[in-house]
């Protein structure tokens, strides 16, 4: 088998590449290890609506709940409230990823895109010292798909990268490991997107409460990996569960992974690039990943098709990929992964004391940085650490 | 060796990307462990529901 592209991950990302390089007329394919797109799932689902709605149109039937705002409680309980359009990325809308995952890799089919399921990638090829294409099992038959350039768009467990020399291993403190019920409770706040902080509750992260309408809603924890132990993050949300919404009925439980790295050196290697979880594009703070992925993966197709175009798929000729895509996220990335190194040291009564500082401002027209800043100028001792990224 | 509880095992992958020699694969429901394990044990903690023991 003979392609111009080959893709490893058929998730956002993944999607979007294919999509993208299809459309720029290359002969693409899209391996996906899992016999059903986009199941099981593993996230929170919640994206910010703008950022969403200037990658693709939303469309209501991957859309499950649209949210007002957030609301951000400290260890103590005290609670603070930021609208949606103000919130930074992270709320908006809910997603069904299930659907939402189909959905684009249908896309990239009807854009000539290959899609082949229940295939998964086993290594890389290479002929003459060059990259070559992948080598990929698909149903139980091994087989080669030959291609001169491979995009790695696999996820947390990204083995792409390593296979061609790129060290993704994530250490254990940037790895947030979660679990997530799919919880229906009286109780549920349809219109806002809940965020609870806490050493004890969830170490070294948050658990989240994302509704998905008609009193349902994502409830999930991610705690740091160094702070994690076996089994540690089920039995913490469960706690959670019995403290906050004891009659909720759990109807679904996804856990996993989520890349909080900082940035990584070079995603990009001779014939190869990585997107989205695979090249650790996660906001290290919130853990947001699906824009970054979907966003980075746009990127990579065009360079893809430019670089084929020019025959040049060297590392070199694949800089612009690297380039454009740290322009656009960047200094986001590397920001948001020092704020993630210093939240994770605060205690308690810090936590507490930053949230009930904010109680007689308003927030409510703020966007992230400008809530630190108010952070900032309200707690100069404690958040001295972060002057040079604040002011 | 690594013991997998595959009753346990909600097969999220997590464990694959921390593992620092590669020994881990997931395939669809199916955690493989391969020879070059070194029961280093990082992955048992990380383990979001406890289902990877190190065994002696």
């Amino acid at each position: 088998m003979k392609c111009d592209l080959v893709i490893v991950g058929a998730g956002p990302g993944g999607s979007m590449a294919a999509k993208t390089a299809a459309k720029a007329g290359l002969d693409v394919i899209v391996v996906e290890k899992r016999q059903e797109i986009g199941d099981p799932v593993r996230c929170a689902e919640g994206v910010g609506k703008r950022a969403l709605c200037e990658i693709i149109d939303p469309d209501p039937r991957w859309i499950a709940a649209e949210v007002s705002g957030a609301r951000i409680y400290a260890p103590d309980g005290t609670s603070i409230v930021m609208s949606e359009d103000r919130a930074g990325d992270e709320v908006g809308y809910v997603l069904e990823r299930k659907i939402f995952d189909r959905a684009l890799a249908m896309d990239a089919a009807r854009a000539g895109a290959k899609v082949m399921v229940k295939t998964r990638a086993l290594g890389l090829c290479t002929k003459g010292g060059k990259l070559s294409g992948i080598r990929a099992m698909r149903l139980g038959d091994e087989i080669d798909i030959q291609a001169p350039l491979v995009i790695g768009a696999d996820g947390v467990e990204s083995k792409v990268g390593r296979w061609a020399g790129i060290d993704t291993v994530l250490r254990p403190k940037d790895i947030e490991i979660c679990a997530q019920f799919l919880v229906h409770d009286k109780r549920i706040d349809d219109m806002y997107c809940e965020f609870f902080f806490g050493n004890k509750m969830a170490p070294g992260g948050y658990i989240w409460c994302f509704p998905k309408g008609e009193n349902l809603a994502n409830v999930g924890i991610g705690i740091q990996g160094s702070k994690s132990k076996g089994g540690e993050a089920i039995r913490l949300l469960r706690e959670f569960m019995k403290s906050h919404f004891p009659d909720g009925r759990i109807v679904e439980m996804v856990v996993g992974g989520d890349p909080c790295a900082g940035l990584m050196e070079k995603t990009s290697a001779d014939g190869m690039m990585l997107i989205g979880d695979a090249a650790r594009q996660t906001d290290p703070i919130t853990g947001g990943g699906i824009l970054n992925a979907m966003r980075c993966g746009i990127i990579a197709g065009e360079v893809a098709a430019k670089a084929l175009g020019i025959g040049d798929v060297s590392e070199a000729g694949l800089k612009e990929y690297e380039d454009r895509w740290r322009a656009v996220l960047g200094i986001h990335l590397e920001r948001s992964y020092q704020y993630k190194e210093f939240f994770v040291k605060l205690t308690d009564a810090d936590l507490n004391q930053l949230i009930s500082s904010l109680r007689n401002e308003d927030i409510s027209k703020m966007d992230l940085r400008g809530m630190l800043r108010v952070l900032f100028r309200l707690n100069p001792k404690l958040l001295w650490e972060l002057r040079h990224l604040i002011i | 060796m690594l013991a997998v509880n595959r009753y346990k095992c909600c097969y999220c992958g997590a464990c694959v990307g921390v593992c620092p020699v590669c020994a881990l694969e997931l395939v669809e429901t199916w955690l493989e462990v391969s020879a070059d394990c070194t029961e280093c044990g990082l992955c048992s903690k990380i383990c979001p529901v406890g289902a990877l023991e190190v065994q002696s």
